[in-house]
């Protein structure tokens, strides 16, 4: 039996009661809403850039406690990395919650407490949604980004 | 209209037989397989009936029996097999004409599901009945798939929705009914149970109401055929529309009752064999009801057990049925709105066996995942009820739904669950 303290760390507890850097950026440049019309979760992220860098991250919006984390995590991991940092680093996000690359969440730093997903198929929509809505926004698309 | 029995509460009692309503559930059990099985290493309490029931051995044994020795197209052949198909197939409208007491066996047609009846209706009814200008109402409290529909209806031919609203405790407000309905209304449209919330809705007034101003009423009974009594020449609906699966029976078959008057005045919903008397390529003569609107090879097996499943609910009795439900509703509200916490969304006061709630801090999707870890299937999200989810001001609930096979021990493993997830999110 999948293990619920696995996907319920303490960290990601505790981001979802407190998550950081939930706020709108007044001078975003970049913004884009995501959905998940099987739970109702929805989030806007905002990002204000310079060049080709994320100068400032931020988030707003209502979910399950995982996906909560999973933007919070994300918005702390990502400021003041280049997009193509961003990029690579949701590749890595993404393989560990899928369970590829087992046991390899080093270089994660702290997002590797979102390993125990892998053990649960159907919350990886919610690890993921903020990091979906992210590379919409980096990329400029205007619509809305929904994870089903 | 239908009312759901209240019986004496058998709290205190063994758990074993629970047979206060009249169901030996112990009994029940025993007919359904896949209460056997065990998810993560516990026994399965399966609370999600309002999204599908679990199907008893009958209705598995009938389809098997019906591949094995009377499979054949029906309608058209002259051989034995044929012949045998055929005769199943019709067996099984007359079962459901008189499971719904329906006149006559011509106004039960076998669509997909209350999905596709609806959809058939809104086509056919209303496209012909419907102009610019004119409108149709439904209620605050409906599933997708009784607005959906009619949005696309209103679309097509410029028509207006309007949605009836409900109170705080998820009720019909009747007087905002009414006087929602008008000279230009063409339709309404209501469901009998709400898959939500659970309220029953007082359909025998709203189709009183409607009828004093000659408005045909649809109502989708998807909820309420496997929980309560449904008789449609009493209740005068104008249509009724339900789903197999969630009566336990199998899927891809589901019910549009019709008056005959209605339905043979109707254009058809879709062109295509069986439906027709002749055809050449400069006119077509449609045929006769039901045939008309069963375009195709219909799902056979799916009408052979469908009546399986009718016949086992009516061995049970239904008037049984909604008084274990009745019970169970009873049990888990009084125990779950106890819990600090949590708020039961849908509080009206005539239920019939769902239970939504919300839990302060946590989600229902985590609330779902936790229970899942204990064996416990409930069902979490909007419910395809956005509209009605923002009327509470939540953007999803966790909803336990109640069937014939489950117990109050299980309700109390459901609790015990609701405790876990308070425990993880202390």
């Amino acid at each position: 039996m999948a293990d619920l303290r696995e996907l319920y760390q303490e960290l990601i507890l505790e981001h979802s009661k407190a998550p950081r850097n939930y706020r709108e950026i007044a001078g975003a440049d970049r913004k884009a809403e995501g959905y998940n019309p099987l739970c109702g979760d929805h989030f806007t992220v905002y990002v204000r850039t310079r060049g080709d860098s994320i100068d400032d991250i931020a988030f707003q919006g209502s979910g399950c406690a995982i996906s909560k984390a999973s933007a919070s995590m994300m918005t702390q991991s990502l400021k003041g990395k280049t997009k193509k940092e961003a990029k690579k680093l949701f590749e890595r996000f993404h393989q560990t919650v899928i369970g590829e690359k087992d046991g390899d969440s080093a270089d994660l730093g702290k997002l590797s407490v979102f390993a125990g997903v892998a053990e649960f198929p159907t919350r990886v929509k919610c690890a993921t949604l903020a990091w979906h809505t992210l590379e919409a926004a980096l990329e400029g698309r205007q619509e809305q980004i929904s994870t089903e | 209209m239908t009312k759901v029995l209240r019986m004496p509460s058998s709290q205190g009692r063994a758990a074993v037989g629970e047979i206060a309503s009249g169901l030996d559930v112990e009994q029940v059990r025993r007919d359904f397989p896949i209460l056997y099985r065990k998810v993560h290493d516990r026994d399965l309490v399966y609370l999600d009936n309002a999204a599908t029931s679990q199907k008893p051995g009958a209705v598995m044994e009938a389809i098997t029996r019906y591949y094995e020795q009377d499979n054949s197209n029906i309608h058209r052949g002259v051989h034995y097999l044929a012949e045998r198909a055929t005769a199943e197939f019709e067996a099984a409208r007359q079962t459901v004409q008189s499971f719904l007491n329906a006149r006559r066996p011509e106004e039960i047609i076998f669509v997909r599901g209350a999905t596709e009846a609806i959809n058939l209706v809104a086509q056919s009814y209303g496209r012909s009945h419907v102009s610019a200008g004119d409108e149709v109402v439904i209620t605050a409290l409906e599933h997708h798939s009784n607005i959906v529909p009619w949005q696309i209806l209103c679309e097509q031919k410029g028509a207006k929705l309007w949605v009836a609203p409900i109170n705080d405790d998820g009720e019909l407000i009747l007087e905002e009914f009414d006087r929602l309905l008008g000279p230009r209304t063409k339709i309404v449209a209501v469901s009998h149970v709400s898959n939500a919330l659970g309220t029953l809705n007082p359909v025998a007034a709203v189709i009183r109401m409607a009828h004093a101003r000659n408005i045909p009423v649809l109502v989708d009974g998807a909820q309420a055929v496997p929980r309560l009594p449904v008789d449609v020449a009493k209740l005068d609906c104008d249509f009724y529309a339900f789903s197999g699966h969630k009566t336990y029976g199998p899927t891809g078959i589901g019910v549009l009752y019709g008056k005959s008057n209605l339905l043979e005045a109707m254009p058809p919903y879709q062109g295509g064999g069986d439906m027709i008397s002749s055809v050449t390529f400069e006119k077509t003569t449609y045929n006769k009801i039901p045939h008309k609107f069963e375009a195709g090879t219909p799902d056979m097996s799916g009408a052979v057990g469908l009546k399986a499943a009718l016949e086992y609910l009516n061995r049970l009795g239904m008037n049984n049925i909604a008084a274990h439900e009745s019970e169970l509703l009873d049990h888990a509200t009084a125990v779950i709105s106890t819990i600090p916490g949590i708020r039961v969304v849908g509080t009206a006061k005539e239920k019939a066996g769902v239970l939504s709630f919300v839990m302060e801090g946590v989600h229902p999707h985590d609330i779902g995942t936790i229970l899942d870890q204990e064996g416990i299937a409930i069902r979490t999200g909007h419910h395809c009820a956005q509209p009605l989810m923002e009327r509470f001001g939540v953007d999803a609930t966790a909803r336990a739904s109640f069937g014939v096979y489950n117990t109050k021990r299980e309700i109390d493993a459901l609790v015990r669950g609701i405790e876990k997830v308070k425990e993880v999110f202390s």
